[in-house]
């Protein structure tokens, strides 16, 4: 018995020594640069790509990117807008991504105050529209496409209610004839959820637009994760009207039929946001990075984009995709993009504070 | 000096094999278990930029109204939940081992098929049957879906097929004796029911409790689902981390889950060491009596709940096979075109999700084994064998949600802070942050117990003679485990094995902190998929991998009965 003990304390002994050389020869000084061994040298045969653009798009237009750099490993982070703001946001000090592609510009705009963008003039720049790229001389940011607010209207759910209405306006969706009828996006998560509330808080202003907000809860039935979720759930009959966004609302009306469903432009105007590419400040930029952002504002690549929206960055496409107001620019609010940055954070606050909890009361 | 060479000459190869084998699977521990939790419980009591909070991270917490209803909808939830999956479960377990009910394997299996499958899979058949349009809901029944309802009929289901197992094994060990004896003095069926049934599976039917209570307290893939506006603790700390990334916050919310958790494990550890005892050598298996209106009645309650089962997977399976809910019911195997989904990433996802698994199932079958062994069959060691053994069964007391976290806190680190000082740890294994192998480890970390427990009561009952003959031959142990502890442990190998490839594949509340897009896995891939509304490909991509699973489990199944065939 003995022996094992003293077996059992060399062995321990042995272990700790191992442990301890080990942790000492990891031991640094805070300051001293750890990263300096691995971060300098940049694989340019990987691309890492963070998006927010619709799933069902990207494979479409990676397309032709991919065949030109078929040598290229390209990772695609997908994730609402709101979870790539925050990731982006939280990987700051040692950023991922090498590039963002397709993200709202209230998002990217955060990201440049935070100093988190490496301004950088794509091939082609001077094609784009001076409202949709950064206005410095060399861009920090450079858009694609708009999307705007819109809703689709299920009116066979509405009828099964005894609803034979569709509702047009902000003020018609505060009838309380829809109340528990309404899925919306959460801002918090989702960019079409946050450009919905800043495009109300636009028209009402701040004090009305809150109240606006406060009315409309009542009749919301669910805030959902992204901006997608509530056209295709209330084109699938879960709800009866879904407040998202123009491209997925014709898209998911489409699918089942103009009979079931129809998309709305609400009359007043809409909230809209663009789609818009930057590349991330790091201790080099790759080339194929941009190389990348060349290719995205390509005349290839707008013409992809005008196939889902009707505005792109280069102005408004030669065809309208169906279904769209006929002036899609004049559907738009006047956004003060550099305003709705600074006040992001702000905005999801009061968001959550009121919405969140409520939301849970409203079920007990 | 000679003393030391003398002791240094008395160990021998085996003592310094037996010691890397045991220390290795204790520094596995160590390192992926303990050291995660310790920076998950460091995190809760800091800001943001790492300096001292103490308890304001908590206060903010718990003086946040929605925050606090999420609490208590959780406990409510969990509640609810245990109640009605163990009654079932309960009753279920009573039918096939005390009553003369037909077809017992059939009705065993169907009631194990939750376990198959992602637990949103659940949540999806729900909407398809009591959704606005559902299938139900438009023959008449209607249930307000979205919110506690949905989340508590998944959740029963999800937590029905592990209280039947634990109740079946309780109900399994009973003494025959005590009812002859009941019926010599003409005991009436209910008290016999009170005073000798339930008092002989009471610890069975704690530990059920319990762990239908911390699988509802702390999944995450039904209320994803179904929840609607309801908030549940592990939605909150998936939208504190991955939403806003605020991991400080997050870290609060594991530390809260961990509590019933832990409770469960403490009740769990006390009642089964008072078990040992309710059954002695003398005992006669139980006999089943035949009685016709009983009998009855227990074949009905199975037909029900197995018909139910069957419902539900049908209707996911449907849900899979159409075109367009509800409006075009065309039968379609396009949302199975794994290529189109998550921009293109399905595909690799679901080979990444195989890979995991099985290398999870690999690994993790000779690590659980090799600590089992080196806890069970070797007498050095004491204090580390103990300190390893409660180690080993710790992770039964961590939820998936609070591994995942911790190990998102540990690996994402590049270095650690030592307190107090101006110096910090480089962390060795970030580097596997943003792979498949974080994903592999965690699964093995969160997995761990179970298996380990399978190992450990295989290498007790096989009889410690075998050690002490080879042992006065001189075999070396390792002999003595590869040719007769391994082989006769070989079914209990298998079932780890399933055990681990069957819930790696499955599970979500780990992994989706973990999860990647260079690694991108299909679970979690089902989870975004059902949140961006691509309800069909969703529920396709989960029969996937129900398929795999019951594919494993059959083969499982066939090779165990030619084994106890062949024996």
């Amino acid at each position: 018995m003995k022996k094992t003990k003293w077996k059992q304390l060399v062995a321990m002994c042995l272990v700790a020594a191992i442990t301890v050389g080990t942790m000492a020869g990891c031991v640094q000084k805070n300051g001293t640069d750890s990263a300096s061994g691995d971060a300098a040298e940049q694989n340019e045969n990987v691309l890492n790509v963070y998006t927010a653009l619709e799933d069902d798009q990207i494979a479409d237009y990676l397309e032709e990117f991919k065949e030109q750099n078929s040598d290229v490993t390209v990772n695609i982070t997908r994730e609402s807008t709101g979870i790539i703001t925050s990731k982006l946001l939280a990987e700051k000090d040692n950023p991922v991504a090498d590039v963002v592609w397709g993200l709202s510009a209230t998002s990217l705009l955060v990201l440049k105050q935070e100093g988190m963008l490496e301004p950088y003039a794509p091939a082609g720049v001077e094609n784009v529209l001076e409202q949709f790229k950064d206005d410095a001389d060399v861009p920090s940011w450079v858009g694609i496409d708009a999307w705007e607010t819109a809703w689709i209207v299920n009116k066979e759910v509405l009828k099964s209610k005894g609803i034979d209405t569709v509702p047009t306006s902000y003020t018609d969706l505060l009838d309380p004839k829809y109340q528990g009828l309404i899925a919306m996006s959460n801002p918090a998560s989702s960019g079409t959820g946050l450009l919905t509330v800043n495009g109300i808080l636009n028209l009402y202003g701040e004090e009305e637009g809150w109240n606006y907000l406060d009315e409309l809860d009542k009749n919301v039935a669910v805030y959902m994760h992204s901006g997608s979720q509530p056209a295709k759930e209330t084109a699938t009959g879960e709800y009866g009207i879904g407040v998202s966004f123009g491209y997925r609302c014709l898209l998911s009306a489409q699918e089942v039929g103009s009979d079931i469903c129809e998309a709305v432009f609400p009359e007043e105007g809409s909230g809209w946001d663009m789609e818009a590419n930057a590349l991330i400040k790091k201790d080099g930029e790759k080339e194929i990075a941009k190389r990348f952002l060349d290719w995205a504002i390509s005349d290839n690549a707008m013409k992809k984009y005008a196939t889902n929206y009707p505005i792109v960055a280069t102005g408004v496409g030669g065809t309208i995709p169906e279904g769209y107001p006929e002036n899609p620019v004049e559907q738009l609010l006047p956004i003060d993009f550099n305003v709705a940055a600074q006040n992001r954070e702000a905005t999801l606050e009061q968001w959550s504070e009121r919405y969140d909890a409520k939301s849970a009361q409203k079920e007990q | 000096m000679s003393m030391i060479r003398e002791k240094l000459e008395q160990i021998t190869r085996e003592d310094i094999m037996r010691f890397v084998a045991l220390y290795s699977v204790a520094a596995f521990l160590v390192l992926f278990l303990v050291c995660p939790l310790c920076i998950l419980f460091a995190k809760a009591f800091q800001y943001k930029d790492g300096s001292f909070a103490g308890f304001t991270q908590f206060i903010k917490y718990f003086s946040s109204n929605a925050m606090v209803y999420s609490i208590s909808n959780t406990f409510f939830i969990a509640i609810v939940s245990t109640i009605i999956a163990v009654t079932l479960a309960f009753l279920f377990a009573y039918s096939l081992s005390r009553k003369n009910v037909p077809m017992k394997e059939f009705f065993r299996y169907v009631g194990m098929v939750p376990l198959f499958a992602p637990t949103m899979l659940l949540g999806i058949a729900l909407i398809y049957l009591f959704g606005n349009k559902g299938m139900l809901t438009t023959l008449g029944i209607q249930i307000p879906l979205y919110g506690k309802v949905g989340i508590i009929i998944a959740e029963s289901i999800y937590c029905f097929p592990v209280a039947t197992t634990i109740l079946m094994v309780a109900f399994s060990a009973a003494d025959n004796r005590l009812y002859e004896a009941a019926d010599t003095m003409g005991t009436s069926a209910l008290r016999k029911m009170l005073t000798i049934t339930i008092p002989n599976v009471k610890y069975g039917l704690i530990s059920a409790i319990f762990v239908a209570f911390t699988y509802s307290f702390t999944d995450f893939g039904a209320p994803s689902v179904v929840g609607g506006n309801f908030n549940v603790l592990a939605t909150d700390v998936y939208k504190q981390v991955v939403g806003q990334q605020n991991f400080n916050m997050g870290a609060v919310v594991g530390i809260i889950l961990l509590f019933p958790a832990v409770l469960s494990f403490v009740v769990d550890r006390i009642t089964s060491q008072k078990q040992s005892a309710a059954i002695s050598a003398k005992s006669v298996p139980y006999q089943i009596k035949p009685h016709k209106i009983t009998d009855f009645v227990a074949t009905v309650f199975c037909s029900i709940v197995a018909i139910a089962m069957i419902l539900f997977f049908a209707v996911a399976l449907f849900a899979s096979l159409i075109k367009l809910w509800p409006y075009n019911l065309t039968l379609t195997l396009s949302n199975y075109d794994l290529s189109h989904v998550s921009a293109g990433n399905g595909v690799i996802g679901f080979r990444n999700s195989v890979l995991i698994s099985l290398m999870t199932a690999f690994l993790g079958t000779i690590l659980t084994f090799v600590g089992a062994y080196m806890i069970e069959k070797n007498y050095r060691f004491p204090l580390s064998r103990k300190i390893t053994y409660f180690l080993s069964i710790m992770p039964l007391a961590i939820p998936g949600t609070v591994v995942g976290l911790s190990f998102i806190l540990f690996f994402n680190a590049s270095a650690f802070q030592i307190p107090f000082t101006d110096y910090s740890i480089i962390n060795p294994f970030h580097s596997i942050y943003g792979t498949i192998w974080i994903i592999m480890l965690a699964n093995m970390v969160h997995f761990y117990s179970v298996p380990f427990s399978t190992a450990t009561t295989a290498l007790k009952r096989i009889d410690r003679e075998f050690e002490t003959v080879s042992e006065s031959l001189n075999v070396p142990f390792y002999k003595t485990l590869w040719r007769v502890t391994l082989p006769m442990c070989f079914p209990a190998i298998c079932e780890m094995w399933v055990y681990f490839f069957v819930n790696s594949l499955v599970t979500i509340s780990a992994v989706v902190f973990l999860y990647f897009p260079t690694a991108p896995i299909a679970s979690v891939m089902i989870v975004s998929m059902q949140g961006a509304g691509q309800t069909a490909p969703a529920a396709a991509m989960c029969m996937v991998l129900l398929f795999i699973n019951l594919g494993v489990r059959l083969i499982y199944e066939i090779i165990h009965r030619r084994q106890s065939h062949g024996i």
